[in-house]
Formats: structure tokens, C-alpha cells, sequence
């Protein structure tokens, strides 16, 4: 048992912390370190920079952009962007629809779209989700019919994030209504200029847009935009849903956040002297960074067991990942709250645009936001409790 | 970067894991419970023969010069066990303070005959008032012509009436709260002025009460205090392995009856309420391994500080995963888990007195608190 990197791997996370700390402008990773919204023309040009000097898609086949790092090297990378604040590649373009395109898509299909996704010259976003359909997501019924070389889409998307930056949408459709829910799925790329489409906006309890709905109403699709096989959509879906793997516990970033919060309770006063040396403020950060740093630990077991393991499998305890790093996510807004005190109260999401001072700290105006905002982090991407639900029957025997 | 064992230590952890499932199954350990002492003398035996007892030790003093991660491998196994024997008390924890604050006369008098299974220690050190402390002690040394005379009262000595020597903190200097002026020394355990009193700890294992008269002891080290703090560090790192083995062995057995005990026609663990507490208890225990992980790889740790945070962060985690994964085993068993003569309710003991030794979930979040955290700028 050796906790150390070779020689190798710290100068490989030297080069990438330089990378990030250097390259990504610094107005970019102050907004992430404080929790603010990021612009469209914010993330293009950080996924510009990564993509510019091949840091974009690391995940990918060599052939079209891809590293083949080990999986020390990608623990690395993701946790020296995370501490460095810096965004992480648009999840849409590169750890969702990408994968799946280079791994079922026709070679024509990947040379149309991938070099475009990887430099986000294409703004792509996932039509999963339907209002009747969200744990279950088998059961969707947005449907695409067959008529000649087109498809004719139907239905509604929701939950859709970014739907508003998006020009693409990779959607789940019901091709055959006949199948087995499964069975009848297929996995279709929309241009979202087409006629019939509507996005919608969903605002979220923190007051801020980044979902919405999208209606379809008769659209045209070229059959051409299908991805692989008609009615292997499920699969597909399965394969994106499954590849993100230890990025998904968000270590660095908590660990980022740790930090914030110790400079923050160090400005702060309580009772005349910094709320960092209240016992009972201290004892609750330092509770969350013991998990925290049980979940470093079991993600670097992961990490070190994937060597090993023959693809596709993966030691069990990765399941815990997600089901604890998000739960940390969420304990960490709820202690930067605590951190401003009386501050959390101003709502500020509508001074936008105005030149009104900000009230109290700067760092004060996202706390109670992002506090509302990180409840959905246990609830995207599979509920922490239909992850109980997996664990309970794939692992524990249930 | 890897989690792997050594071939050495593979070959150590399939003998300790044969030892424990031949050897060590639940009517067996009541076997060697019943046995004067309350453990097995053959067993011990037995530990000696596969060269468990030296384990710890420098080879140049007639040990097997195992580290933390050979450390943590035999307490897991044990912990799977509940073995009762004095291990802990003699291998691990005096073992330890030895090694940490022992002169190399003193270590290549005692170590052979540990390995050799002829004799057993115990570390003194707690005292009425004492807590988690180990600089709060009011118990006396005081030189006397070539050795020291010790007064005070110890408590809790682990298998301290099992002992043939005992190790005891003594205060040479100062008041006593002092961090200076505390001196290690070593009792005969039958000698005049050592006055125990043996009793049976809430886990099966054995304790005592020792009181010293004008007991007459050797000095180990004098300001041993921070040898000690290492050894209890190395302790602690051991106790949370040991505690992984026994919270690995509740959830296999909560795991078992989920899925044999049928209530309403079916197995009760189809029912998804229990489904979710049981993936809880996956979780706590994963938590766990990382962390004694975590412990065995810095318990080598020079640096007093580095190493205090990380054992005091693992012994938190170790706690509380073994609370909840203890009390919802007693509870997702019903009744059953209620009783003796199961199985599930002894490691529920054992656990919550592992949380009881050297400082709870409690004691070391405020210190970890107090040291700055793990992560980031220190306060």
C-alpha cells in the first residue's frame, strides 16, 4: 500500500495545475470559487482554452482528441481543475453526447460532430427527461416517426439544463411504441433552430434559469441524425450514464470550498473575534471534511482499482461517490451560509444590470443561493435514493 | 498510487484470515471465554507459533518487523474474530508504547519472550479523572536508590490481570496536568505494592483496577509523553482496522438475515425502508475502510501534527460509521439481535467500546477542529 505518485504523475499534476492556474482567465475561476453563474461566452472560452491546448476531452478515443491517460492521471486532472476553480468541459459536449457519438456513431456522423463538440463550436444539451418520466426514465413518450427520410418528433424534454444556450439536443425518442419500453428507444441529435421546437424556462427556488422545457411539435429530423442503430438508444443512454465515473464526487471542488470557507471564517466576526475559532462553527467543518476526506480515500481506491479491473467493471465502492459527494456539496453551501450570517438575506439575483454597491461582502450575495440551488445535486443524474435502490440489489444482494 | 499488498502481506493475511474462520467462530470464542483468565492459553500458543506475538517488533530484537499495514491486516481479521485473547493489550498497544520509548537493552530483554508467548503486558495509564489524556496524570514517581517508587491508582487497564509486566505513566515532575514531567516505568505485575483487581469489560475482554503502594519499578523513559503520543497514535490506527473487521462482519451478518428472515411472505429484505438503511450501512462501512486506510498509512507519520489530524480524522469516521452501522445491525435484526446468543449483538459491544478507547468521535473531532482540519488554509 503506497499512497504516493511517482515522479511521473507529479510532474503530470504540476503541468496541469499550471495549465489551469495560467491559461483559464482569472474572471472565469473567480466566479466559480464564489458560486456565480457562468455566461455562455464564459464557458465557450474556457472549453476554447482546454480544447486549444488538448485538455478538453481527455475521456475521448485518441483518434479524436482523446488522452488514454491511466486513471491516476485523470484523478489528476480532475482534481487540479477543481481546486484550480476552473470549469469543468461543458458535461453536455464532453462526457455525454461525445463518448456516445465516438463509440456508435458512423464515422461520417463523428468527423460532422465531434471536432465541433470538443471545441464547443456546437452548444449541446439532453433531452432525457419528460414531465412523466424522470426516475423512470424508460418510460418516456416523446415519440419520432418515420416518414420517408425524416423523422417526425413529438413530445416534451424537461429538466432540460442550458436548454437556452443549447443548439443541439441529443434526445431520447420512442421509435417503436410496439417494443418493450427499453426496447423501443432510439438516440437522435435535433438541431434546435428547426421549426417546432420551444424552450421554455424553468426558474429554480434560487431564482436563476438554467433549466427549461423543450416542446417538439411536428419536427423534422434528418434519419441521417440518428446515432448507431433505431430502437439501441437505451443502450446507448446506459453507456453515457455510466461513464462518468470519479469525477462525479466532486472532491476538488469540495475541497476548493473548504479552503473558501476557512478564508471566509477567518474575515467574518462573531462575538468580536473570527467565527474560525468558534468550537462549535470549527467541530461542523471539520465533521464535513472527515467525510470529505473519506471520500477522497475511496475515490483514490477506485482509481487505483480501475487499473485492474478488466473495463466495464469497477470496484463497488464507486457507487458511493456520487451518494456522498453530494451530500458534502450540499453541507458545504449550507456552512457558507452560515459563514455570512445576516448577509444570506439580501436577494440580489435581480440588481443585474444595475449600479447599485452590493450589500454586505461580495462574497455574501451566492451563499443563500447556491445553498437553494445545491439541493438538486442529490437529485440529477439517477436520485440518491434510486442510487440506493442500485446499490441495494447490483452490490448488497437485495 | 496503489492499495495493494505485498506479497508477504498477502501471504500474512490469508494465515490470520484461515486462523480466524478455523478457529475463531462464534461457539468457539464462548469456548475460550469460559477458560480461566477468560481466553485460551492454547490459543495464544498458537498466535505465538504463527509468529503473530512478535509481529510489531524489530527483527534485531528478536521480532518479525511488521509495520502499520501488517498491523492493520491481523486487527481486521481479529476484529472479524472478537478475539479475546490479550493481543491488543500486550502486541499492539504495549508493544507499541515499548517500541516508541523502550532503550534497545530493554526491548531486546522483553521482545523474545513476548514472541515467545512467556510474556504479557499491559499499558497503565488511566486514572479517575483522566479521560482521553494522556498528560493528565496524578500517579507518582519517585527515584529510590537504583529504580523509582510508584504511588497512584490505574484504571482500566486492559487485560491487566493477565499481565506478568506492566507499563505505568508516573509523574516524575510538575503538576498534574503538565505535558513535561511524565516518565514511563515498568512494574512487576506480582510485585509487592501491586494491588489488581480483574473484571470482565462490556466486549468479553478483560480489564483491571491497579492500584500502586510503593510499588518499586524500572524506568522505561522519563518525558515519555511524546513516545506515548505516537504509540497511542499507532494504537488508534490498529483499533480502527480492527473496527472495520467488526462493522465488515455486522453488515455480513445483518446482510444474511435480510435475505433468509421472512416476514409477510417474503424476505424482509425486499422491503425497501430496510434496503436503504442497509445501503447506509455500505456506506458508513466504505467510509470506514478508507479511513483506517488512511490511519495505517500515516500512523508512521513523524510529524506530530500531520499525524494527529489524520488519526483523530479516521477515529471520528471510525465512531460514528461504527455507531450507526452498530445500532441499525441490533435494529434491522429485531428481536433476535437482542439476544446473547447471537452473534450480532457481541460486535455491536465491541464496536461501541472500541469508540470508548483512546478518545470518542467526539474527543478527536475537537481536536481535529482545534489543529485547523484536514483540508485547505489552516485558521
Amino acid at each position: 500500500m503506497d499512497l504516493t505518485f511517482t515522479d511521473e504523475e507529479l510532474a503530470f499534476r504540476e503541468e496541469v495545475r499550471t495549465f489551469f492556474r495560467t491559461a483559464v482567465p482569472d474572471s472565469i475561476r473567480a466566479k466559480v470559487a464564489e458560486g456565480e453563474g457562468l455566461t455562455r461566452d464564459d464557458m465557450i472560452q474556457s472549453q476554447r482554452t482546454l480544447n486549444k491546448h488538448g485538455y478538453a476531452t481527455p475521456n475521448w478515443p485518441v483518434a479524436w482528441g482523446g488522452k488514454a491517460w491511466t486513471p491516476v492521471q485523470v484523478y489528476l486532472y480532475q482534481d487540479e481543475m477543481q481546486l484550480a476553480n476552473v470549469p469543468s468541459p461543458i458535461p453536455f459536449n464532453v462526457s455525454m453526447v461525445g463518448p456516445v457519438i465516438a463509440q456508435f456513431a458512423s464515422d461520417e456522423m463523428k468527423r460532422r460532430f465531434l471536432p465541433a463538440t470538443a471545441n464547443a463550436d456546437i452548444f449541446w444539451c439532453q433531452g432525457f427527461s419528460e414531465p412523466g418520466s424522470g426516475s423512470d426514465l424508460a418510460s418516456l413518450r416523446t415519440k419520432a416517426e418515420r416518414k420517408g427520410d425524416k423523422y417526425i418528433v413529438n413530445g416534451q424534454k424537461t429538466w432540460t439544463t442550458l436548454g437556452h444556450f443549447g443548439e443541439w439536443i441529443f434526445c431520447l425518442v420512442r421509435t417503436d411504441p410496439n417494443a418493450k419500453q427499453q426496447e423501443g428507444i432510439s438516440f437522435l441529435l435535433i438541431d434546435m433552430k428547426t421549426p417546432g421546437i420551444t424552450v421554455r424556462p424553468i426558474v429554480l427556488i434560487d431564482g436563476g434559469r438554467e433549466v427549461n422545457e423543450v416542446f417538439f411539435d411536428n419536427v423534422e429530423v434528418p434519419v441521417e441524425n440518428l446515432v448507431g442503430q433505431e430502437n439501441k438508444g437505451w443502450d446507448y443512454a446506459k453507456f453515457l450514464l455510466g461513464n462518468e465515473r470519479t469525477g462525479i464526487a466532486r472532491v476538488g471542488a469540495s475541497k476548493a470550498k473548504v479552503a473558501r470557507i476557512k478564508e471566509l471564517a477567518s474575515m467574518e466576526l462573531a462575538g468580536g473575534r473570527p467565527l474560525i475559532q468558534d468550537p462549535k462553527f470549527r467541530e461542523k467543518l471539520a465533521m464535513v471534511e472527515v467525510e470529505l476526506k473519506a471520500l477522497e480515500m475511496t475515490q483514490l481506491r477506485v482509481v487505483a482499482d480501475e487499473r485492474k479491473l478488466e473495463k466495464g467493471r469497477q470496484n463497488p465502492a464507486s457507487s458511493i461517490l456520487k451518494l456522498k459527494g453530494s451530500v458534502i456539496q450540499q453541507q458545504l453551501t449550507d456552512l457558507v451560509m452560515e459563514v455570512v450570517g445576516p448577509f444570506a438575506m439580501p436577494y440580489q439575483r435581480d440588481f443585474d444590470g444595475n449600479n447599485e454597491p452590493v450589500i454586505g461582502p461580495d462574497y455574501a450575495t451566492e451563499a443563500a443561493p447556491m445553498y437553494f440551488n445545491y439541493r438538486k445535486v442529490s437529485i440529477y443524474g439517477g436520485s440518491n435514493e434510486i442510487q440506493r435502490n442500485i446499490i441495494a440489489k447490483a452490490i448488497l444482494g437485495l | 498510487m496503489d492499495f495493494d499488498l505485498n506479497d508477504d502481506q498477502r501471504l500474512l493475511k490469508e494465515s490470520v484470515d484461515r486462523l480466524i474462520l478455523d478457529q475463531y467462530q462464534f461457539q468457539q470464542r464462548k469456548g475460550y471465554m469460559a477458560q480461566p483468565g477468560g481466553f485460551s492459553a492454547a490459543m495464544w500458543d498458537r498466535f505465538a507459533e504463527q509468529g503473530l506475538l512478535g509481529l510489531p517488533f524489530a527483527e534485531a530484537h528478536g521480532g518479525f518487523g511488521g509495520g502499520a499495514i501488517e498491523q492493520m491486516i491481523v486487527a481486521e481479521a481479529f476484529g472479524r474474530g472478537l478475539v479475546v485473547e490479550p493481543y491488543f493489550a500486550t502486541v499492539v498497544l504495549s508493544g507499541s508504547v515499548l517500541r516508541r520509548a523502550a532503550g534497545q537493552e530493554l526491548l531486546s530483554a522483553l521482545v523474545p519472550q513476548i514472541v515467545a508467548g512467556k510474556l504479557k503486558l499491559a499499558f497503565a495509564h488511566v486514572e479517575r479523572h483522566s479521560r482521553y489524556d494522556l498528560a493528565n496524570v496524578a500517579t507518582s514517581a519517585k527515584a529510590d536508590g537504583t529504580g523509582y517508587v510508584l504511588n497512584g491508582a490505574k484504571s482500566v487497564v486492559l487485560h491487566g490481570d493477565a499481565a506478568d509486566k506492566i507499563l505505568v505513566t508516573a509523574r516524575v515532575s510538575g503538576g498534574q496536568m503538565d505535558r513535561d514531567g511524565i516518565g514511563l516505568f515498568l512494574v512487576d505485575a506480582n510485585a509487592s505494592g501491586v494491588a489488581r483487581r480483574g473484571y470482565p469489560t462490556q466486549d468479553g475482554l478483560r480489564a483491571a483496577e491497579v492500584v500502586l503502594t510503593n510499588a518499586r519499578a524500572d524506568v522505561v523513559k522519563l518525558d515519555a509523553l511524546p513516545s506515548i503520543a505516537h504509540a497511542v497514535d499507532e494504537v488508534i490506527a490498529a483499533l480502527c482496522a480492527e473496527a472495520v473487521g467488526v462493522m465488515q462482519t455486522m453488515q455480513d451478518l445483518t446482510l444474511d438475515y435480510l435475505k433468509t428472515r421472512k416476514q409477510f411472505g417474503r424476505a424482509i429484505g425486499s422491503f425497501q425502508a430496510l434496503q436503504h438503511r442497509s445501503v447506509d450501512m455500505f456506506v458508513a462501512l466504505e467510509g470506514a475502510r478508507s479511513m483506517a486506510m488512511f490511519a495505517a498509512v500515516m500512523a508512521g507519520e513523524e510529524n506530530p501534527i500531520e499525524r494527529r489530524k489524520a488519526i483523530s480524522a479516521a477515529k471520528v469516521q471510525i465512531g460514528r460509521s461504527g455507531k450507526s452501522i452498530g445500532q441499525e445491525s441490533i435494529q434491522l435484526h429485531g428481536g433476535i439481535g437482542m439476544t446473547m446468543e447471537y452473534a450480532v449483538g457481541h460486535y455491536f459491544k465491541r464496536m461501541t467500546m472500541i469508540d470508548q478507547l483512546y478518545g470518542d468521535a467526539d474527543r478527536h473531532l475537537t481536536e481535529l477542529a482545534e489543529l485547523g482540519g484536514l483540508f485547505g488554509a489552516a485558521a
